[in-house]
């Protein structure tokens, strides 16, 4: 095999990425390509809503960062040609499993995502959702994963959360809200005691 | 771990190469040490999840969008110097990346951001917004027209000043080959002091300077700039075992 190009270096999002990518959500006069509701309401599954701040190492929370999510469906498809499984991908098109949300716009900078529980992807994997965290002052974006505390059973036979350090597996666990249905609460501490899990992608 | 099961899985793709990449601390850039995660990353063996990634293609693009110079016209034409931005989106294996969304956003002429955090004593352009966005062709080309970004002053160190740069942002095939990054001018004297820049390791540095052509600039209107984007590999095959 001939030698592989080199990758072009990651930069910061900065703190103005907000009428680039995110530009709706901001009210600039652009659009754009995803933003906090992944799925509506035509989309099969159960319908949720994760809610979370990110914090910083004083606990201050970020108000200028950007959150990408990525997931599957509620029957654990994802909209990718890489998924073989049936009716992968063209078959839900009210669903492209991909969120995008900036930090900026919620008074308490909260980022805010409607979306469906996903299913299982594969055997023995537990429901989960991949997270991108962006912001100023990270020179390389941070992959962490969003599991569902209420997924006792399948979360104590997923693979990636079993080889993350058992003191350490909470940070990834999204918590349902006691009062109101539906509703996950799922916070990201950039560092500290309660610093979460991040990947290595 | 119980390995008698089957686990879903397809090849790797290529891994985040980390001598090219800047580090999560780079202390002179004063943002990261609050910021950055201080533990080590878990690795995590590639599936599914991570061979796979959302996909964008020309519906997700408007007729001007391409056209920075264009795309946000109130009354006249923006003011500064109107350039050509083009080059190609590659995997490591030389691969071009067709149909693939380029998302950018810049500051004006003056170094002035739209962004309403950005106070910096420099006029906006009311015929300026920044942002735009296309896809790259079967040749994994994309393409924009745009006005010469400024330099703007920060506040990261006594007069401290970012150079000229566009950011760019890239899904590529995978969440894996997510990026997002910044393209630099040629003979910037600022790119000296940029602890941005300078956080990049240092054999890497130069692969975000875009170079000038005149094969790319046209007659009598615009300057042009080459910069190629090379993401991560995509993993050979899209079979897997599913039960």
């Amino acid at each position: 095999m001939s030698e592989l190009l080199k990758q072009t270096p990651s930069q910061t999002v900065g703190p103005y990425f907000a009428y680039g990518l995110t530009a709706e959500q901001y009210r600039y006069p652009f659009t754009q390509i995803a933003s906090g509701k992944v799925a509506d309401d035509t989309v099969p599954g159960t319908h949720i809503r994760i809610v979370g701040r990110i914090f910083d190492g004083e606990g201050k929370p970020v108000p200028d960062a950007m959150v990408e999510i990525w997931q599957a469906d509620g029957e654990g498809r994802y909209a990718h040609p890489a998924d073989s499984s049936e009716g992968a991908r063209g078959s839900n098109t009210g669903f492209k499993g991909f969120g995008r949300q900036g930090t900026g716009v919620d008074p308490e900078n909260r980022f805010h995502f409607e979306t469906v529980k996903p299913g299982s992807v594969g055997e023995g994997e537990a429901p989960h959702i991949t997270v991108i965290v962006f912001m100023r002052g990270l020179l390389t974006h941070a992959y962490t994963r969003i599991y569902f505390a209420d997924e006792a059973e399948r979360n104590a036979a997923d693979p990636v959360l079993q080889s993350v350090p058992e003191e350490r597996r909470a940070t990834l666990l999204a918590e349902p809200d006691p009062d109101t249905h539906g509703l996950y609460r799922f916070d990201i501490h950039m560092q500290g005691e309660k610093e979460t899990v991040f990947f290595n992608v | 771990m119980n390995n008698s099961k089957v686990m879903p899985m397809t090849d790797q793709a290529t891994t985040r190469d980390w001598q090219s990449h800047p580090p999560y601390l780079y202390p002179e850039y004063r943002s990261t040490p609050l910021r950055a995660p201080t533990r080590p990353l878990i690795p995590i063996r590639h599936r599914l999840s991570e061979t796979t990634g959302p996909v964008y293609g020309h519906e997700a693009v408007g007729p001007l969008d391409a056209d920075l110079t264009k795309n946000a016209r109130r009354n006249g034409e923006p003011l500064g110097e109107r350039i050509v931005v083009t080059g190609r989106l590659l995997d490591e294996e030389g691969r071009p990346l067709r149909n693939t969304l380029v998302e950018v956003w810049q500051a004006n002429a003056a170094g002035r951001y739209v962004h309403l955090v950005d106070q910096h004593d420099a006029p906006l352009d009311p015929n300026f917004l920044g942002a735009g966005r296309c896809v790259t062709d079967e040749e994994g080309r994309y393409r924009f027209y745009t006005i010469k970004p400024g330099a703007y002053p920060w506040g990261n160190h006594p007069n401290a000043w970012r150079p000229l740069h566009i950011h760019f942002s890239l899904l590529g095939p995978t969440i894996a080959s997510r990026l997002v990054t910044q393209m630099y001018f040629p003979g910037d004297p600022l790119l000296d002091f940029d602890p941005i820049y300078q956080g990049t390791p240092e054999n890497a540095r130069e692969r975000l300077i875009s170079r000038f052509e005149l094969g790319v600039t046209e007659p009598d209107f615009a300057l042009g700039y080459v910069f190629d984007i090379v993401l991560r590999g995509r993993g050979e095959t899209p079979f897997e075992n599913r039960s």
